[in-house]
């Protein structure tokens, strides 16, 4: 049985709802934005194995898969440059402790 | 066949380094599965033939973004509190599963329109032909440095002394 497009779009989809999961339910910040790389991660295996099995020679996927990783990257640098700001001023990461702008 | 084994070697790999992202309770050791998760989907981008996503995987995830997370989790030292979950883990979880049950529904009632083509031995060339060339993504391309300056000076003016 060879590897078709569906068993990739199911793996993307299983490490999404793990990272959603993650990210939902966790209290510690760092371990939110560890959840939110996972599902980043996953929309790249479905960009990536679109790209492979859809548009072959147009690699339109990979170029986005490209600039997901940028914007990863920038997102994860400046998420925890906030949480180390936050733990600096207030002892905690603790997400159920910061409620400075909840209404 | 050699690719339908390393399919499921790294699809177990990537998939039980994103559970341990989850339940363990020791944060440092839930970054170091984060490790093995990008470590597996580095080689599931090999799998798809794509090389040199896999290498920038490898590069910007497992050298960068892993050694920033770590270096959090070491300067914040909230890892004597481990990893606890919310009041809203079940709600979390029915939700998770809800969107998994729906997503794979949803893939398994496409019909897929499959292109039976190769894709190109080298990915390297042609990815810098459509960024680059004629009608590519030149405009995005000179967009993402400027994301990154702007994301490295606010990195840096906040975690700066006052």
């Amino acid at each position: 049985m060879s590897i078709a497009l569906e068993h990739y779009l199911i793996l993307a989809t299983v490490l999404f709802s793990i990272g959603l999961y993650g990210a939902l339910a966790k209290r510690s910040a760092i371990v939110i934005l560890m959840s939110i790389e996972l599902m980043l991660n996953a929309v790249n295996i479905a960009m990536i194995a679109f790209s492979r099995y859809i548009v072959p020679l147009m690699l339109t996927g990979q170029v986005f898969a490209i600039f997901i990783i940028v914007v990863a990257a920038a997102e994860a640098a400046v998420g925890l440059a906030i949480t180390m700001a936050i733990y600096r001023r207030r002892e905690t990461i603790d997400t159920t402790e910061i409620n400075l702008m909840k209404w | 066949m050699g690719v339908t084994i390393a399919f499921w070697i790294l699809a177990v790999a990537a998939i039980l380094g994103a559970l341990g992202v989850v339940l363990l309770r020791n944060v440092f050791r839930a970054a170091l599965s984060l490790v093995l998760c990008f470590l597996a989907v580095a080689g599931l981008y090999v799998t798809l033939s794509a090389d040199f996503l896999a290498a920038v995987q490898i590069l910007v995830y497992v050298g960068a973004i892993a050694v920033l997370i770590i270096l959090a989790i070491m300067l914040t030292r909230d890892v004597q509190r481990g990893s606890p979950g919310n009041r809203l883990q079940l709600p979390a979880f029915i939700v998770a599963a809800l969107f998994l049950a729906i997503v794979a529904f949803a893939i398994f009632q496409t019909s897929w329109q499959l292109a039976e083509l190769p894709p190109p031995a080298p990915t390297t060339s042609d990815l810098a032909f459509r960024l680059l060339g004629d009608g590519g993504f030149i405009l995005p391309l000179e967009i993402a440095p400027v994301l990154l300056l702007a994301a490295i000076i606010g990195a840096i003016v906040l975690v700066r002394e006052k």
